[in-house]
């Protein structure tokens, strides 16, 4: 019955971009990436239980290693992406290295990542290797070998094809030793400490996942719009996304990302269209963000496994 | 090598700064060291009483410093509701529920006054805003001393309340043991909320001296979130004297950050602070082993 379920979506989200508008390809596009980076959080934040405020500093990385490795060095894109993973996953171990040496936890975690955004913000806005403030512009040349898209299709497939790898990560998790180990951690740290489990490593090992995953994310963003800036890279409005699709959808469960990438994208769309039936609502980006950040609050207070947690008790 | 004159010059202007910071990181210290939590929504809700400086000024003529008791009492309201409606209610008194209500909190604030108010940045006219004090080789604008003034007169208000009155001296057993405080009488709920207040109220307070010299944009809140946090790890979570400390030290980083950095490099100080303290000596200067 879920297997066929689960069959039934895969197929639909194949055949959808061959039915819609181009319009419609590109809201299942971002539907697709937002769940993937969402997953990114989703790894470290739902599975292991480390709250992250600035996951957009390895969604930064990813974007201007191979931003500066393709305008600045030549390199093709596709080459440059595998290095831009790498890289994601290094600054995240190297961060997970100093934070939880450090001994922080819970808030005081959250609030370092932040700090590490912000430092890479403001080193992207003053160095000359990212050209500062001014952003980094790729040359349009829309021939796939280059990584970049004539038509809205193809970076569609790309995006629901990084969704669908996340989401076996996600189910990998949910199988193996490495990911019961991270729920212990999260549960218990001290009682999975006492079980065994080197707590420190498993810390590290989760947070180079994730960071590698966001950073594959940040490469992909930067090819599909081919512009990227420090705001856009290391700004908070990145890092407060991938943690609401996952909190709103469900965090530490396979689809709770894409569950919450579902509702923001409808929010999205019924505020634009709240829009324009009430013109005074001139800014559509803002209002769906009011709406989300008061399901963030309700979603802590009354169902804090997420919208996975109802189709979760349905089943049972 | 910058000359001397300049760099007193520069940690001058930094002490006056500070002032303010000391203000806000109070309430924020205030706030952690009675409920144990941390508001993230610290930034966005000073930013919101700024705005509210700002329309008094702009609907009214209210001059900032004549806004201050109105806007702090409405400060210390809001607060008190804030958290006896949503984050004492709905938080269950687990950490991180209460840090990501408070970042929901940001997230409503933040886009809100981006939906209402617009993205334009917002200044205040006041006809002092240009009277210079010579200091040697120092300018100090005149707004400036009378804001850090009375910050540091709120602050010592705020510390006599605290200290000499029952509602302070309630305050202060509940930080120190909020089991026994429950068992003498004291109404703990009561007291979270009036402390959420307090800290708030502060931030009233911050906005209208902020303002004279400040402006303020819908992104204002994320900008002085990262000062306040710094400001006040670096004095110790939960320590008053620390956050005084702490407020006039980020003051002078930034201003003498900006003098040898740059305006955009300088802003990095701060951030690699709070990175160095939480690396190195979590505790902070002034506070307590947790």
């Amino acid at each position: 019955m879920r297997n066929a379920a689960l069959a039934a979506a895969l197929l639909a989200a194949l055949v959808y971009p061959l039915l819609v508008p181009n319009y419609l390809i590109t809201v299942g596009m971002l539907m697709f990436f937002t769940a993937f980076i969402g997953q990114s959080w989703n790894v470290s934040g739902g599975f292991a239980g480390q709250t992250s405020f600035g996951h957009a500093v390895f969604f930064g990385v990813g974007a201007y290693t191979s931003t500066i490795l393709h305008v600045s060095y030549g390199w093709n894109p596709w080459l440059a992406w595998p290095v831009a993973t790498a890289m994601g996953g290094l600054v995240g171990a190297g961060i997970a290295f100093l934070s939880f040496r450090a001994g922080l936890r819970g808030s005081y975690f959250a609030l370092i990542t932040l700090a590490f955004a912000e430092v890479f913000r403001i080193v992207a806005n003053s160095a000359g290797f990212t050209r500062g403030g001014l952003g980094m512009l790729i040359k349009a040349d829309s021939r796939f070998e280059n990584f970049q898209f004539a038509t809205p299709i193809a970076p569609y497939y790309l995006a629901l094809a990084l969704c669908l790898v996340s989401l076996a990560i996600a189910w990998w998790l949910t199988r193996s030793r490495f990911g019961a180990r991270l729920v212990a951690i999260r549960e218990n740290e001290d009682a999975a400490r006492a079980l065994g489990i080197d707590v420190f490593a498993e810390k590290v090992k989760v947070l180079t996942l994730s960071g590698a995953m966001c950073a594959a994310g940040g490469t992909f963003y930067a090819q599909k719009y081919l512009y990227i800036d420090p705001s856009i890279a290391f700004g908070i409005d990145k890092s407060v996304e991938m943690l609401l699709v996952t909190m709103v959808g469900g965090a530490g469960t396979i689809f709770g990302p894409l569950i919450g990438s579902i509702a923001l994208t409808t929010i999205n769309e019924l505020t634009r269209n709240a829009a324009s039936v009430f013109p005074a609502l001139k800014n559509v980006q803002p209002l769906s963000l009011v709406v989300y950040g008061a399901m963030l609050i309700l979603i802590v207070a009354r169902l804090p496994d997420g919208f996975a947690s109802l189709l979760k008790r349905r089943h049972a | 090598m910058l000359d001397p004159q300049i760099i007193l010059a520069g940690v001058l202007n930094g002490l006056l700064a500070g002032g303010i910071y000391v203000l806000v990181a109070v309430g924020l210290t205030l706030i952690y060291g009675v409920l144990h939590i941390i508001n993230f929504a610290h930034g966005s809700l000073l930013m919101l009483a700024m705005y509210a400086v700002f329309f008094l000024w702009k609907l009214s003529g209210v001059d900032p410093y004549v806004a201050l008791p109105i806007v702090t009492a409405g400060a210390f309201a809001i607060g008190f509701v804030l958290y006896r409606g949503v984050i004492g209610r709905w938080s269950h008194g687990k950490d991180e529920n209460i840090l990501l209500i408070t970042l929901g909190v940001s997230i409503i604030a933040d886009n809100g006054a981006l939906l209402f108010f617009g993205g334009d940045t917002e200044t205040i006219d006041v006809p002092y805003a240009g009277k210079i004090i010579e200091l040697g080789a120092a300018f100090l604008p005149l707004p400036k001393v009378i804001s850090c003034a009375a910050a540091i007169a709120i602050c010592l208000g705020l510390g006599l309340f605290m200290a000499r009155s029952d509602t302070g001296k309630a305050i202060r057993a509940v930080a120190k043991e909020r089991q026994g405080a429950r068992l003498v009488g004291i109404d703990v709920e009561h007291i979270f909320a009036v402390s959420y207040g307090i800290g708030i109220a502060c931030l009233g307070a911050a906005a209208c001296l902020l303002m004279p010299t400040f402006y303020v944009t819908p992104q204002s809140g994320y900008a002085f979130v990262l000062v306040a946090f710094t400001t006040v790890v670096l004095g110790g979570m939960g320590s008053f004297v620390g956050a005084a400390v702490g407020g006039f030290l980020i003051g002078i980083t930034e201003s003498i950050g900006g003098l040898l950095l740059g305006e955009q490099l300088g802003q990095i100080g701060i951030s690699l602070i709070f990175i160095l303290i939480l690396l190195l000596r979590p505790t902070g200067l002034f506070g307590a082993r947790a």
